[in-house]
């Protein structure tokens, strides 16, 4: 996509959609180390209060990543962060899906922040999602 | 032992040296439905992997089960990329303890180093320690 030098404050960033399966969190369990059960075990999952099955909020996280990834290829991210305001929760069969989308922030510097949007089902998951890039 | 404000301030070892392998990233961002890309670096939230690691050492030395944690919040403060072949460590400490509604609201940082002591990245955390439901 775009190089970094022609983003611009106020830019919309495209919406890209990302889907998440029981097997990708698996797969995530293990290359993260987070085993928590909550992520791969419907009866713990119930059992502490959750809905079901819910993604690591780092997987969502991962996502913006690839996001920022795609909107700005190779640039350094210099923080990355966001709340879990609301769980993502995978179903046994089929996917979730995660949408981010944003806007270019301001410009500080050879730093550029992003405004961010990430939905699923049209709720949003992650809370102030920010991630700056240097560039 | 349980969570309370007693820990606030208290700081705990730092995680088994852990090096940042290709096949570990590799891994780690298939696994979110991305690839690898020399040029583009390793995916930004890769740091979690000894993030997690210093979580999960706390939880042990805390008795605290982990299947009772939800993640609250993360945020990276990268001072360089991590690049394949670091040998990196996080230390955490607790830097507050609330109670909400029967759960502990656990905020932590972790300091991740290089082999050379130099930080890498510090990432801020806060965990909610669900009480019993039942």
């Amino acid at each position: 996509m775009s190089a970094i030098s022609d983003l611009t404050t106020g830019d919309a960033l495209p919406e890209v959609t990302y889907e998440i399966t029981r097997a990708d969190l698996v797969a995530y369990a293990a290359a993260s180390g987070d085993q928590n059960p909550i992520h791969q075990d419907e009866e713990i999952a119930l059992a502490v209060g959750l809905p079901g099955v819910i993604a690591h909020g780092m997987y969502t996280l991962a996502l913006v990543g690839r996001a920022v990834g795609a909107w700005a290829p190779g640039a350094e991210v210099v923080e990355l962060g966001a709340k879990f305001v609301a769980p993502v929760v995978v179903p046994a069969t089929g996917a979730a899906r995660v949408t981010v989308s944003g806007t270019v922030g301001a410009r500080t510097d050879d730093l550029l922040a992003l405004a961010l949007v990430v939905t699923s089902d049209g709720t949003k998951v992650l809370g102030a999602p920010k991630a700056t890039i240097r560039g | 032992m349980p969570i309370d404000a007693s820990l606030v301030g208290r700081g705990y070892p730092p995680t088994q040296p852990y090096p940042v392998t290709t096949d570990a990233v590799v891994a780690f961002a298939t696994s979110v439905g991305g690839s690898y890309d020399v040029a583009a670096g390793l995916p930004p939230t890769f740091p979690i992997v000894v993030t997690f690691a210093a979580l999960q050492d706390f939880l042990d030395v805390e008795q605290v089960e982990l299947s009772r944690i939800v993640h609250g919040d993360q945020r990276f403060r990268y001072e360089r990329p991590v690049v394949i072949g670091d040998v990196l460590t996080a230390a955490l400490t607790v830097t507050g303890v609330r109670s909400i509604g029967g759960n502990d609201i656990v905020s932590t940082s972790s300091e991740i180093v290089d082999a050379s002591g130099s930080v890498v990245c510090t990432a801020t955390a806060t965990i909610v320690h669900r009480g019993a439901t039942a």
